[in-house]
């Protein structure tokens, strides 16, 4: 259960897609997002998911692995479905399907369909943007971005530090988990029965050892940043500068295109 | 002897179907005799936590079956019994990271509050385990996470004697203790051993520690079964051993080293007492000639 999460996984590659700079597949990514809710029909969403395919193939990530990041949430697009497909009024008043409150209209179909789509497209996106950057160059290039907020005192340099630890210690709080589990397991814990308040007490046996191990960690990495002199982002360089590459500003003009297309197509309705 | 735990062609994979793909465990047979000492050795990810883990049902075979006195503890639904838990108890590595409880009695209890034991019966378990592991009865009532690394790893070994299991399996019991620390470790688990007659299986990749307390060897290397015989019968094949991958104990390493020079030194020897007589044996030979 817990290998379903791939949130924050990286996978090492040398395509196109993993060669841009982490700064424009951020700005890209966000444009992307705000497309994708301009788009107003078919035609332009088939554009959107012709270009999104043409991306994941460069990209040389398989499409299995995408299609398992859309794993858990598939909850709430389902619950979104649901919710689209019976709360949509008809403009006509004219019903597919009726029984007491609950009626389903054409539109409501067509509207739940485009919002799954929406919501399923959002979250490849994001993951593609995910898969292949490393969180090393993501938070570098989400610190690069956001700088300009230093002037405002913001801790933007305190913040990215904090999400690249975050996100390197994912994996391994996972496989902690997965350990403390079997561990529990062996003494006989029993995770699969009882009433709701039963369950969540056994979970105790593997909650507490597992802050227990977090705080720790996280106390021997703040020794070890200090004692490799850390304080913060004062003075500090770095090893792998940022530059926009050729291919950077390719994909921003291919993508300026492309979304153009798709904006201009959503405003006819196609 | 009877045969306690056995597998069948035990066969396990991970990553099945994925590019990580990798075959953990290939067909292996194994019979365990009851009341044995059995140590496992070899190196990492040569299958032995693996292994282990079949042996109370945590992991499910692909292949194969694991049989507990006789009874293959997988049913034809696919299910395994809770009972197969208690019955081998498995301490992990590092188990000290698993203690949770405010009280190192209460966290001892565990297993046998989840046999669903009366409450005395808990309590006495409780007490017989703290003093199998040597832990005073007056730290009962104090919290586990106040106690040195060495002790919560005694309270975590007690938690699983608590079960009283037939087989008490260790993972690397000795992982990260000082010279003090592990004899202390591994002579108290010879003392459970020889007091309550159970099963014990010692994993480890110290040849040093366990081939002095195991009755018989099991050496596992790439995923299969390479040796598993008598400390002596399995160092005999000390060059197979080293060529594996695997360490052997310093003093086998000299006897070795011996008949590389021309002398007929019997390396199968793995204690300093063994090697005197050895090479007495062989001064005796060498003078007659």
């Amino acid at each position: 259960m817990l290998k379903d999460i791939t949130i924050g996984q990286f996978f090492p590659g040398d395509s196109a897609v993993h060669r841009l700079d982490p700064r424009v597949k951020i700005v890209l990514t966000i444009v992307f997002i705000i497309a994708l809710f301009l788009a107003g029909g078919p035609v332009s969403y088939a554009a959107v998911i012709a270009f999104l395919a043409v991306v994941i193939g460069i990209s040389g990530i398989s499409l299995r692995l995408v299609v398992r990041g859309l794993r858990p949430v598939l909850f709430i697009i389902a619950f979104t479905a649901v919710l689209n497909l019976f709360y949509t009024p008809s403009a006509t008043g004219e019903y597919l399907w009726q029984w007491g409150f609950l009626h389903i209209s054409w539109e409501g179909v067509k509207v739940a369909f485009f919002m799954v789509l929406r919501l399923m497209l959002l979250i490849i996106a994001t993951s593609m943007l995910t898969y292949t950057t490393s969180p090393i160059q993501l938070t570098d290039g989400l610190e690069r971005l956001l700088s300009p907020l230093k002037k405002l005192h913001a801790p933007v340099h305190e913040l990215s530090m904090m999400m690249s630890i975050a996100l390197r210690f994912i994996p391994t709080l996972i496989e902690e988990t997965e350990k403390i589990i079997s561990a529990q397991k062996a003494r006989g814990a029993d995770f699969d029965s009882g009433n709701l308040i039963q369950r969540a007490k056994a979970m105790i046996p593997i909650l507490v050892p597992l802050f227990i191990s977090a705080f720790r960690r996280a106390d021997e990495l703040a020794t070890a940043m200090e004692c490799r002199l850390y304080r913060g982002d004062v003075g500090r360089t770095r090893m792998k500068q940022l530059h926009i590459e050729r291919v950077d500003i390719c994909a921003c003009v291919i993508f300026a295109v492309v979304i153009g297309a798709v904006i201009a197509l959503g405003r006819y309705g196609l | 002897m009877s045969t306690i735990l056995e597998t069948r062609g035990l066969t396990y994979v991970y990553g099945a179907g994925t590019p990580f793909e990798r075959t953990a465990l290939d067909h292996v047979d194994l019979k365990i005799q009851k009341g044995e000492i059995l140590g496992v050795i070899g190196h990492t990810g040569s299958g032995k936590s693996t292994l282990i883990q079949h042996f109370n049902g945590l992991l499910k075979p692909a292949s194969g079956e694991v049989l507990l006195d006789g009874q293959p503890i997988w049913n034809e639904k696919g299910k395994c019994a809770r009972e197969t838990r208690f019955r081998v108890g498995l301490v992990f590595q590092y188990p000290e990271y698993q203690l949770f409880e405010e009280t190192i009695a209460r966290d001892i209890a565990y297993g046998p509050t989840n046999m669903k034991l009366p409450q005395d019966e808990i309590d006495e378990r409780v007490r017989e385990s703290m003093d199998a592991v040597g832990l005073d009865a007056s730290l009962a009532s104090q919290s586990p996470f106040a106690l040195s690394g060495g002790q919560k790893r005694r309270v975590a070994i007690a938690g699983v004697i608590a079960m009283r299991p037939d087989v008490l399996v260790l993972d690397e019991p000795t992982a990260g203790l000082d010279p003090a620390g592990r004899d202390e470790i591994l002579s108290l688990v010879k003392r459970y051993h020889d007091q309550s007659g159970a099963t014990v299986l010692i994993v480890s990749h110290s040849m040093e520690d366990i081939a002095r307390l195991a009755n018989r060897l099991l050496v596992m290397n790439h995923a299969k079964i390479l040796f598993c015989d008598t400390p002596r019968e399995v160092f005999s094949h000390a060059e197979e051993i080293v060529a594996a991958g695997l360490d052997i104990p310093m003093i086998t390493k000299v006897m070795l080293e011996l008949k590389k020079r021309g002398h007929a030194v019997d390396t199968s020897v793995f204690t300093v007492a063994q090697a005197l007589e050895a090479l007495r044996a062989c001064k005796r030979k060498e003078a007659a000639h």
